[in-house]
């Protein structure tokens, strides 16, 4: 065994120089933590800026260098957003249509991938190709000719065109869930078929109680890729009144005369809590839901 | 035997009728949504279709009007700039992340972890205007740190030359998805491979390049193929921050798209254009998949 050991193996030199090894790992240790904490200012200094830039005063914004901590906090900026642009407006348009795409996914993404887990069919086979296919296509080769559909339906300036198509499925959701749900064992499905269980309440009692966790999965990527969704609204939506957040805040930018830093930070702030918040809450299944993808890619 | 094929039948029978019963929301959504559209798109591509005028059949013309349109030379240009700076940036950043927080040694991993990450989930329009005020050249804050460390900061946003790389720091905001996907994937890393390679006498380079980047070579490959694509329909940044400019050094090649569709309603080039994007994606997917062969392992092989 000692034959195999390399010159410089701890078990080897350790004895003599154990205070040095010691030394260095600390050292180390050490240099680890400050990179780490260097690196978590980077990322929360910005959005620490985010919220005193949104608390100072006007005189307080501009002289160099930067105040680091407001003083005074001025709460004003908040109550000026909100009489600037009808923000709770906006807030409540982007709520109804979060909740509206995740119920749509929710119901439509579970049910066809059940069919998809559970059934053998002619045709099954080639459709989950199919399936897997769409998600190589880009939005921007269908979102012409979807513009001239729900055109011709009347539908733009109205909030459907960014929801109803939920309710419709989505591929990379189907694909996620129908992996999860061939997870679960047959027999359960096969007792329940025995007692009488019919084939919709096999799938509404025994399948989505037991996939909760992927189901929150699912319903936390939607509600953020609704949330913060852009390219959607800006296509579809003219009125002031129908603006989900994203949209009004672009357009509270660009339509100042001289732009309010404080208000847009504050408004920025009404943007970005709820998914903060949320995030708070359901930590896991954000981390999880991300590993998930990563790994079956 | 007689009795039991019609039974049989009926069975399978069922089996076909639930399954297309349950699979027909995504069924019709494919046709409505993408079947549909799809044939429409590349039916438009040879028509000069737009809400003003009447429509004619063109041929190839959209295409071949491509080559002779310098502005889209200039930001398919642009678009792979940004690609070729922000994939490699985001990719490394996230895996020197991962690999700092997969330590031992590390304290409060949990709490960075989500640190890190919660930047990644923010809303792209309030990060796009944070970010507008972070790269402002007097009072902003990346300028004053530049300054602190005695560099004089450019006019990121209003400079031809430091737009793009402007966008690429900004585009580190988001490397909280990247770090999760490579710390799920260093995690899956058995130890025993370090310690054989530790007893073989390999040293930390050496790990590293021989045991951690072929063990997590799939996760690599995702995030490279994912960033490309990511990469290339870039739009909502240069839409707000830039509007494309200085000199058209953030016209990027979806936003691009958008206002030949939505801003001048040639919806006909437009499709053509989206159509380049699809064969450039696909294209460039399919290469990455064979180069993939030679450098990602996955288990088991």
């Amino acid at each position: 065994m000692a034959v195999n050991r390399g010159v410089g193996d701890p078990q080897v030199t350790a004895a003599p120089t154990f205070s040095i090894y010691r030394a260095l790992r600390l050292t180390e240790t050490l240099a680890v933590h400050v990179v780490v904490l260097a690196g978590g200012l980077f990322f929360a200094f910005p959005f620490y800026w985010l919220i005193i830039t949104s608390l100072k005063t006007d005189t307080q914004l501009f002289i160099w260098p930067p105040a680091l901590i407001p003083s005074p906090v001025e709460l004003k900026h908040y109550g000026d957003a909100l009489e600037a642009v009808p923000l709770v407006r906006y807030f409540f348009n982007s709520l109804y249509l979060a909740v509206l795409n995740v119920l749509g996914v929710l119901f439509s993404c579970s049910i066809v991938a059940y069919a998809f887990a559970r059934y053998r069919a002619p045709g099954s086979r080639v459709l989950f190709a199919v399936l897997l296919a769409t998600m190589m296509l880009p939005a921007h080769v269908t979102m012409i000719p979807l513009f001239i559909v729900f055109r011709s339906l009347d539908w733009v300036d109205t909030l459907r065109p960014l929801w109803v198509p939920a309710f419709l499925g989505n591929a990379f959701f189907i694909f996620l869930l129908r992996q999860f749900f061939m997870s679960i064992p047959q027999e359960l499905f096969d007792a329940a078929r025995i007692d009488g269980c019919s084939e919709f309440g096999q799938y509404w009692r025994i399948m989505l109680p037991l996939s909760k966790p992927a189901l929150t999965t699912v319903a936390i990527f939607q509600f953020q890729f609704t949330w913060n969704d852009f390219l959607g609204p800006l296509i579809y939506i003219n009125s002031q009144d129908k603006k989900p957040l994203a949209l009004g805040l672009q357009d509270f930018y660009k339509t100042q005369a001289t732009v309010e830093w404080q208000q847009l930070m504050a408004a920025s702030v009404m943007m970005v809590l709820p998914v903060v918040l949320l995030f708070f809450f359901l930590q896991r299944y954000f981390i999880e839901g991300i590993a998930l993808t990563g790994l079956k890619g | 035997m007689v009795k039991r094929t019609p039974i049989l039948r009926s069975l399978r029978a069922r089996e076909t009728f639930w399954f297309y019963v349950f699979a027909s929301p995504w069924i019709l959504g494919f046709l409505l949504f993408y079947f549909g559209p799809m044939i429409a798109s590349f039916w438009l591509s040879l028509t000069n279709y737009s809400v003003l005028l009447p429509t004619r059949f063109m041929g190839f013309s959209n295409y071949s009007a491509m080559f002779e349109d310098d502005l889209l030379g200039i930001s398919i240009w642009n678009t792979a700039y940004y690609a070729a700076l922000a994939v490699p940036t985001s990719m490394a950043a996230g895996l020197g992340l991962a690999m700092v927080l997969n330590r031992g040694d590390l304290r409060g991993r949990s709490f960075l972890r989500s640190a890190f990450y919660v930047p990644a989930i923010m809303p792209l329009v309030a990060v796009s205007i944070l970010w507008i005020w972070l790269l402002q050249p007097r009072f902003g804050l990346i300028n004053t740190l530049l300054y602190f460390l005695s560099i004089k900061g450019p006019n990121w946003l209003g400079d031809p030359a430091w737009s793009k790389p402007g966008l690429v720091v900004m585009n580190l905001t988001g490397v909280g998805i990247n770090m999760v996907i490579f710390l799920a994937a260093l995690q899956g890393v058995p130890t025993q491979l370090y310690e054989a390679a530790e007893l073989d006498g390999a040293n930390r380079l050496r790990k590293f390049w021989h045991v951690t980047i072929p063990m997590i070579s799939p996760a690599i490959f995702f995030v490279v193929v994912i960033g490309f694509i990511n990469s290339f329909q870039v739009f909502t940044q240069a839409y707000i921050m830039t509007e494309g400019g200085p000199a058209d050094s953030t016209l990027f090649y979806v936003l691009y798209l958008y206002r030949h569709a939505f801003n001048y309603f040639k919806m006909g080039y437009a499709s053509a254009m989206a159509w380049l994007l699809f064969v450039v994606i696909v294209a460039l997917t399919y290469i990455q998949f064979r180069l993939s062969l030679r450098w990602v392992h996955y288990g088991g092989q």
